[in-house]
């Protein structure tokens, strides 16, 4: 089973040369970190830059350079500072290649909810819902199950919905999943994880074809 | 030369009453108006809707405005980080309309560019769209949204200028540029008023003509909300 940190090392084989990428909070934010040194790649954060490079050494932070999860940030050689039309522009527009967002529930027919719990407090969409509209390759980064144990690849979001039918891909802790028109398409297992236990774990259907390698990580 | 400069927050805010909407720019706590809020907070008006992307934390920002329930609707795309907010939400003192981020970026913006309202496809298919319009183009469906109506927009610059020219800073600028125009009256702070003529017309982000009062703002504190740092070699 792998942790926060072997979900982003994953998702990170994802990443192409050339490629603009938004991440989200949580385990998206970690890509970075994981991403192949030999690729062009920039990152994009919708509250206004691109070109977004690793946190500032101390005593360097800058109120006003900071990421779409409020914390201080630097910019790389070749970074652009912009208003939000304009970052919602790349964003609905098409020009950022990757998202990459976390989930509380997805569904096989590629809905999304990530946003709202009911009777709990709702702390808002941010931009969630401009980047689940648009984006052509938008990657999933969660755990398998909730805490309780209960599948979050489900037939039906039985949340709120943040979007329909966008998920293209999802990588948890036991599997990496396509999203096609038939459902779920198991397409790697987690290290030591049976095929077996990822059916256990999917509520959704699970299209399972041919021998199931295990994901390579590092 | 249009002179836009006034001598002061009070009188830049000449004019606010209660009961009117107001846009702040910012993004969390970055490249707010803090000069405005502070001053509008001394006034004490209320009845207040406020267009924002967040509703600032407990004790800075728009969570100013909320300790003294001078806020009456809040529209933004995320309010986290502010229990305060969370307890007006919950006993329903403060009205909440939560709007995707994108869609709270183009409303402003189709307000300033005079257009009536947009169609995006964020919200489609969600319980944001209820009620709304919605119309397919090319085989994708779209939600239409209006553009926002506001009496005030509190927007903060890094440099500016008697003409109203603004130049903003890093990524302090987020909703501020697209705010201006977009109200009745734009509010425009400025860290430096510099004087006219020393800033370069080809580096200019917003032209004055968006902006009906500028001034320089005092004592900014530029809070930063989370201080992530990395360890020296």
């Amino acid at each position: 089973m792998l942790d926060k940190i072997g979900i982003a090392k994953r998702i990170a084989k994802e990443v192409k040369n050339g490629y603009y990428v938004n991440l989200g909070i949580g385990i998206p934010t970690l890509v970075a970190n994981y991403v192949r040194n030999d690729i062009e790649v920039e990152f994009q954060s919708e509250n206004g830059v691109l070109g977004m490079g690793p946190f500032p050494f101390e005593g360097e932070e800058d109120a006003d350079i900071i990421n779409a999860g409020k914390q201080t940030i630097t910019t790389l050689p070749g970074a652009s500072f912009f208003d939000s039309a304009m970052s919602f522009s790349m964003i609905r527009g098409k020009h950022v290649d990757l998202t990459i967002l976390g989930a509380m529930e997805v569904a096989e027919n590629g809905d999304i909810a990530n946003w709202k719990i009911p009777k709990q407090m709702v702390k808002g969409m941010g931009g969630a819902m401009d980047l689940v509209s648009s984006a052509e390759n938008i990657i999933v980064a969660m755990m398998h199950t909730n805490k309780a144990g209960e599948s979050k690849l489900l037939k039906r979001c039985s949340l709120p919905l943040t979007g329909v039918g966008c998920v293209k891909k999802i990588v948890t802790n036991l599997a990496v999943i396509e999203v096609t028109k038939n459902g779920f398409k198991l397409l790697e297992r987690a290290p030591g994880i049976s095929v077996e236990t990822i059916k256990k774990a999917t509520e959704g259907s699970l299209i399972i074809e041919g021998n199931i390698p295990e994901m390579v990580i590092d | 030369m249009i002179n836009k400069t006034v001598a002061n927050v009070e009188a830049a805010l000449n004019g606010v009453k209660d009961n009117m909407t107001f846009m702040l720019g910012g993004f969390g706590l970055c490249g707010i108006p803090e000069n405005a809020i502070a001053h509008l907070v001394k006034l004490g008006i209320k009845g207040l809707t406020c267009i924002s992307n967040n509703a600032g934390v407990d004790d800075f920002g728009l969570g100013l405005l909320l300790q003294k329930h001078q806020i009456k609707k809040m529209i933004a795309s995320y309010v986290g980080e502010n229990e305060e907010f969370e307890r007006q939400m919950l006993t329903g003192e403060l009205d909440v309309e939560l709007i995707p981020q994108g869609t709270l970026a183009e409303r402003c913006r189709a307000a300033q560019a005079g257009f009536p309202a947009i169609y995006t496809p964020a919200g489609y298919g969600t319980e944001v769209a209820d009620g709304k319009e919605t119309r397919e183009f090319d085989g994708k469906m779209y939600v239409l949204e209006h553009a926002f109506k506001a009496d005030f927009a509190f927007v903060k610059a890094w440099k500016g200028d008697a003409a109203g020219n603004l130049i903003f800073k890093g990524t302090a600028r987020n909703f501020n540029p697209v705010m201006c125009g977009a109200a009745k009256i734009t509010v425009a702070e400025v860290e430096e008023l510099v004087p006219l003529g020393s800033l370069d017309p080809n580096q200019i982000h917003i032209p004055g003509i968006f902006v009906q009062r500028i001034f320089k703002g005092e004592n900014y504190e530029k809070r930063i909300e989370q201080r992530t740092v990395r360890q020296s070699n």
